[in-house]
């Protein structure tokens, strides 16, 4: 029973940074723009939250400074595709690339060191629960921001005007142009929320996860998060779904090493990999489906000529 | 104010002058990142893009790191014009090296002429199937071929990895993790005696000459440039996407593994797990950086050798990360892709409107 | 009509410049309260450019606008909303993958899209014959539906002003009708429509008033009801009308015979088509008429060879079935192609003229050997196509989108045309292109049909099909009628056959117009 539990908060934890990564993503996306540098912006968020943590002592701070790279970072690639038109899918590898070596230029000093996870809570009571306890009411503060952020994007985007109007800019960015709504502020607001979102994702890596700095701890999540929104055809709740079943993946992987299955560990370490791939199979060959749910302008470049 | 008007029709002369001006820019921001790093700027930089083209061994040395990223660019450069985003070319790479190297390897007390042709011939096949099942993904399932050719980066890196600590490990080693060395004939030939610059440049420039006629001169080339700019002229055209996709990828796909045994069986000259270093995802600024074209990829892979060469020299000589050189690349890519929008827009100011100057 | 001394609307020297071309030169005009006002003037004459400025998209570069006597100067549609200006467009700014009642709210300030909207389009679309259900996905929509979201959006915010741009293109003669019985009741209630068309008679019948532009500039104001359609032609073109060729030749041997084609769309949102069958001779021109989105373009991709048929017979070219070639094989049977789209469909718009040649013309003309490119035969064909057709550009290395609209087609149907086809197949083949590159391309049918060629022509535009066709045909909901001479076929039955009436088939669809 105690592992069965050690396995599910291990799946919590894996599943987190997914999460807010591809939620963060899915928002983008929903306003027309693919940004394909999730992983850049999850590594800068990563190191920018455990420096300022170490610099500052304060895991809060850490978040923030994490928040705000990844929103600096999305705002370069922002900048260049929203006025200098350029190529959405070679900018968003542009800033993977130049991500990994940010950090890896950063984290020069901090390699070695480690701080303090991130604290869990406690209620008096609740936390205390067999089961349940552990299980729901014992986590750090970012499992439930990461839950919450998932049922706020739902509502924003389903039940808010402002949503309406993002929906709307993703679907047609000529149309919306042409009753007068700013396709270019839409899209960069979203993606400096994706960035922020991005942002905390690595800084889970980096303050819950480990708690230390890596270089390229990231290891293709941020990939791995573009692949949960396409699975989730561009549904949060589904977003939700994904993030946790590659969590699950990713830890039912790590235990089976450690129960000494016959099979060579990096076998096993290819299994999140293999996963998203089959994933993205089964889910892309309804091709009316993902057309269907797609938002229209994904990737196309806007230019308003008035 | 500034604005962005749309020309009538793409500046040549802009097409021409944007990468340069991108590693201008690149070379000035470099300057003030190492002022802010508490660096002499002028030495830094002179240490970084002057040094590695002073001396013989080091141009041989330029010559050995931008066969790789030539070689892998120039298949890129296919798929990139069509719009067929193979962004897995590092686990091509990987994969190349691995079926290539098991030639060497099964043949490893055999010597012959005919080694390293069919070394050479497994290096591409292997490539090309590392690459084919995002092809097939793509164009039987419409699976996006940027994340399969990226996951498949991951597992064709593990693959190695327990390929040497296997079956392939050198059984009269020390246990470490590394296959025999490959014996001469499995190896390529040396240009210069005394330094590592081998045959692999001289194809790569064979091959890059190739990729040009091909892109400018023949219908695969057209269909590749008119399935990018336009994919229902394409298909009026009588070019069918999947094939195109086919073909972008078992050409990157093949180059790439190519590239990959060329590393194995040149300056490494065995199979060791850290053999992937970067080269497939660097190869994807200087694709960019050439244009996506041929000829311009030889110039793009030179620079950006020199800028592996330079973070070396500045790693010794000054002390600095080795990141510094992934910086330097991710901020030409950068500038490159900003600055390419003068190629379709030129920048106007904006005249004041008689209206809102009245109110 | 109760202060008719001030105008609702009054333009004082609007200028309007862009890159190369003065869009709009010292415009002035004005309409009245309740007055149906006509803007006419060809494609290019500037009155899209007017009427955004109008609707707040874009701002004049000069001159003054006034509204119901105060000074307007709309800084972004909403504003212009807010002044009760409405605006219905021609390439509808709806979204397909939202519903009718989100489309509205789109349109709206946040305020007034508030409430029960679903009611009040239900109320307002019952109000002016305009059924609508706020619930569906605009995607699945007919065209004709889906100029009703817009029009409803627009009555929602009790406009004071609604413009409509050229509204009647996409409806069939019946839903014109209604549409003007609903413009009549809004002029009625004391709003004034600004309506843009090139469509004469259309003018005539509706506005009782016309503002006629031409080169971006005002030529003449009048009444419409006492003009001719031809003198309003006139003002318009500026120069006397051409007759249209004359039809003397006798159809020979049938060149290409299209038997059971039936095929499911790709898209979604597409149409599929059912049973098509028809046959064009040497020397003859069939004309196919019908309502955007009627399955005109999976007919046209099934022709091209763009989607192909599991059944060779389905196509065949002068005796050869070719349904299950592709584009390539078609052409070495003797089809040549004119798509709809000029820009990225039949032309690649950065790709030089002489480059553009290769797309279509490898084949017939021999531009490549064992797939090596003839650049040297491309550029001669290319300068052959732009002397014979009289493109104005200054020089085949320039790029096909640095032509004009017009332009770009005289040299995509000169392309087509001098590989001398044996059918040729043409969609839309003067869709916004000034007069007189018009009647060259109608002169260059002509001429190949005398000299034995199929055609075959897919418009929207019924006088062009009447003019240049001499058999006639209309696309309905994935249906093609039975092709008959023209001039055996009345208005009133194109009318209908638009509408998916068919005579000769059971009219299910007729509830979907009810």
């Amino acid at each position: 029973m105690d592992l069965t539990i050690l396995i599910l908060q291990g799946i919590i934890v894996a599943a987190t940074p997914l999460l807010f990564a591809a939620i963060g993503e899915l928002v983008v996306e929903k306003s027309g723009v693919l940004n394909l540098g999730v992983e850049g912006m999850m590594i800068v968020g990563a190191i920018a939250g455990f420096a300022m943590t170490i610099e500052s002592g304060s895991h809060l701070l850490g978040l923030v400074a994490a928040a705000t790279a990844g929103a600096a970072t999305a705002a370069i690639f922002a900048v260049l595709t929203q006025f200098l038109m350029s190529n959405q899918v070679a900018t968003g590898l542009a800033l993977t690339i130049f991500g990994l070596g940010v950090s890896a230029l950063w984290g020069q000093g901090y390699s070695g060191q480690s701080t303090a996870p991130l604290a869990r809570l406690h209620i008096p009571v609740i936390s205390d629960l067999p089961i349940v306890g552990p299980l729901l009411f014992s986590h750090d503060i970012l499992v439930y921001l990461s839950v919450a952020l998932v049922v706020g994007v739902a509502w924003f985007l389903n039940r808010t005007r402002a949503g309406l109007i993002l929906r709307a800019v993703g679907e047609s960015h000529s149309s919306a142009h042409a009753i007068g709504y700013p396709v270019v502020k839409v899209r960069f607001l979203a993606l400096l929320f994706g960035g922020a979102c991005a942002g905390l994702g690595g800084a889970y890596l980096s303050l819950v996860q480990t708690p230390l700095w890596v270089e390229d701890m990231t290891a293709g999540r941020g990939w791995i998060a573009l692949a949960i929104v396409v699975f989730a055809t561009w549904k949060p709740g589904r977003a939700f779904a994904g993030a946790y079943l590659f969590g699950g993946v990713t830890v039912l992987q790590l235990h089976a090493q450690g129960f000494g299955v016959g099979i060579d560990a990096q076998y096993l370490s290819m299994l999140p990999y293999v996963t998203t791939v089959v994933v993205l199979v089964i889910i892309s060959r309804d091709k009316a489906r993902v057309s269907l749910n797609a938002p229209a302008c994904l990737g196309k470049p806007f230019y308003a000529s008035s | 104010m500034l604005r962005l008007e749309l020309r009538k029709e793409p500046s040549r002369a802009m097409r021409y002058a944007t990468p340069v001006l991108a590693v201008l820019l690149t070379i000035l921001a470099g300057g003030i990142m190492f002022a802010l790093m508490g660096k002499d700027p002028v030495e830094a930089l002179h240490v970084f893009f002057i040094s590695p083209l002073s001396d013989l061994f080091s141009i041989t040395e330029l010559m050995v790191k931008a066969s790789p990223l030539i070689l892998i660019a120039v298949g890129l450069s296919f798929g990139f014009r069509a719009g067929v985003w193979n962004i897995g070319a590092e686990g091509q790479f990987t994969v190349g090296a691995l079926t290539g190297g098991v030639v060497a390897l099964i043949f490893y007390n055999v010597p012959g002429i005919w080694l390293l042709p069919m070394m050479t011939i497994a290096g591409v096949l292997g490539g090309m199937a590392w690459a084919a099942i995002p092809a097939f993904l793509r164009t039987r399932y419409n699976a996006n071929e940027i994340l399969v050719s990226l996951m498949l980066t991951y597992v064709a890196i593990l693959l190695l990895s327990v390929l040497v600590h296997g079956p392939l490990r050198d059984p009269e080693g020390l246990n470490f993790p590394e296959s025999r060395m490959f014996h001469d004939s499995a190896t390529l030939p040396i240009l210069i005696a005394g330094t590592r610059a081998n045959i692999g440049f001289v194809v790569a420039i064979l091959v890059a000459i190739t990729a040009w006629i091909v892109m400018a001169r023949h219908v695969i080339g057209f269909q590749v440039r008119v399935m990018g700019e336009a994919p229902l002229a394409a298909r009026f055209s009588g070019f069918l996407e999947s094939r195109i996709v086919w073909l972008c990828l078992m050409i990157s796909g093949g180059l790439a593994g190519m590239a990959g045994l060329f590393e194995a069986a040149g300056s490494v000259g065995q199979l060791v797990p850290m053999l992937p270093v970067g080269y497939g995802f660097t190869a994807i600024i200087v694709a960019f950086l050439g244009r996506l074209n041929p000829i311009g990829i030889v110039a793009a892979g030179l620079v950006m050798a020199v800028t592996y060469i330079g973070g070396e020299a500045a790693q010794i000589e000054l002390g600095l990360p080795s990141a510094v050189t992934g910086v330097f690349q991710g901020m030409l890519l950068f500038f490159l892709l900003g600055i390419d929008v003068l190629v379709h827009y030129q920048i106007k100011s904006r005249r004041p409107s008689a209206v809102a100057a009245k109110s | 009509m109760e202060n008719n001394a001030v105008a609702l609307l009054e333009l004082r020297g609007i200028s309007k410049r862009f890159p190369g071309v003065l869009a709009n030169d010292a415009v002035t005009f004005s309409v009245g309260h309740g007055e149906i006002h006509a803007l006419l003037g060809e494609n290019g004459a500037g009155k899209s450019t007017l009427v955004k400025m109008i609707y707040g998209v874009m701002r004049p570069d000069e001159g003054d606008m006034m509204l119901g006597g105060a000074h307007y100067a709309p800084a972004r549609p909403s504003e212009a909303r807010s002044h009760g200006v409405g605006m219905v467009f021609q390439h509808f700014s709806l979204f397909e993958a939202l519903t009718v009642a989100e489309n509205v709210a789109l349109g709206m300030e946040r305020e007034a899209a508030s409430g029960d909207l679903n009611q009040k389009i239900i109320d307002i679309s019952k109000a002016y014959g305009l059924p609508l259900d706020p619930t569906r996905y605009v995607g699945a929509l007919s065209v004709g539906e889906r100029q009703r979201v817009e029009i409803v959006r627009c009555l929602l915010q009790n406009p004071r002003l609604l413009i409509m741009d050229e509204p009647t293109s996409v409806l069939t003669p019946q839903e014109t009708e209604l549409l003007f019985d609903t413009l009549r009741a809004l002029a009625r209630e004391g709003c004034s429509i600004l309506y843009i068309s090139h469509k004469l008679e259309e003018i005539r019948a509706l506005c009782e008033s016309a503002t006629v532009l031409r080169g971006g500039r005002v030529v003449a104001t009048c009444d419409p009801r006492n003009e001719t359609a031809k003198s309003l032609a006139e003002m318009m073109i500026g120069s006397e009308l051409a007759a249209p060729p004359a039809r003397d030749t006798v159809p020979g041997e049938v060149r290409l015979a299209v038997n059971g084609l039936t095929r499911a769309s790709d898209d979604p949102f597409g149409v599929d088509l059912k049973d098509i069958g028809f046959e064009v001779r040497a020397g003859e021109i069939l004309g196919i008429a019908g309502v955007a989105g009627n399955g005109q373009e999976e007919l046209m991709a099934a022709l091209i060879g763009e989607s192909r048929s599991e059944q060779a017979a389905t196509i065949v070219v002068d005796g050869t079935p070719v349904g299950c070639d592709g584009p390539t094989v078609r052409r070495a049977q003797g089809m040549c192609f004119v798509p709809e789209e000029r820009l990225g469909h039949g032309a690649v718009p950065d790709m030089s003229l002489w480059e553009n040649t290769l797309v279509s013309a490898r084949t017939r003309m021999g531009l490549s050997i064992n797939g090596f490119l003839k650049n040297g035969s491309a550029q001669a064909f290319a300068t052959q196509v732009v002397a014979a057709f009289k493109v104005k550009t200054s020089g085949i290395e320039h790029s096909a989108a640095s032509l004009s609209g017009g332009n770009l087609q005289k040299f995509i149907v000169g392309r087509e045309v001098l590989q001398a086809p044996g059918v040729l197949i043409a969609a839309q083949p003067t869709w916004g292109v000034d007069a007189g590159a018009a009647a060259d391309i109608h002169q260059a049918l002509h001429d190949l049909m005398k000299k034995g060629t199929a055609i075959l022509v897919i418009s929207q535009d019924l006088d062009e099909l009447m003019a240049i066709s001499t058999r006639f045909a209309v696309i309905a909901n994935g249906r093609l009628s039975t092709p008959r001479p023209v001039g055996e076929v009345s208005i009133e039955e194109i009318g209908l056959l638009m509408g998916g009436v068919h005579s000769d088939a059971v009219p299910a669809s007729e509830a979907a117009h009810a």
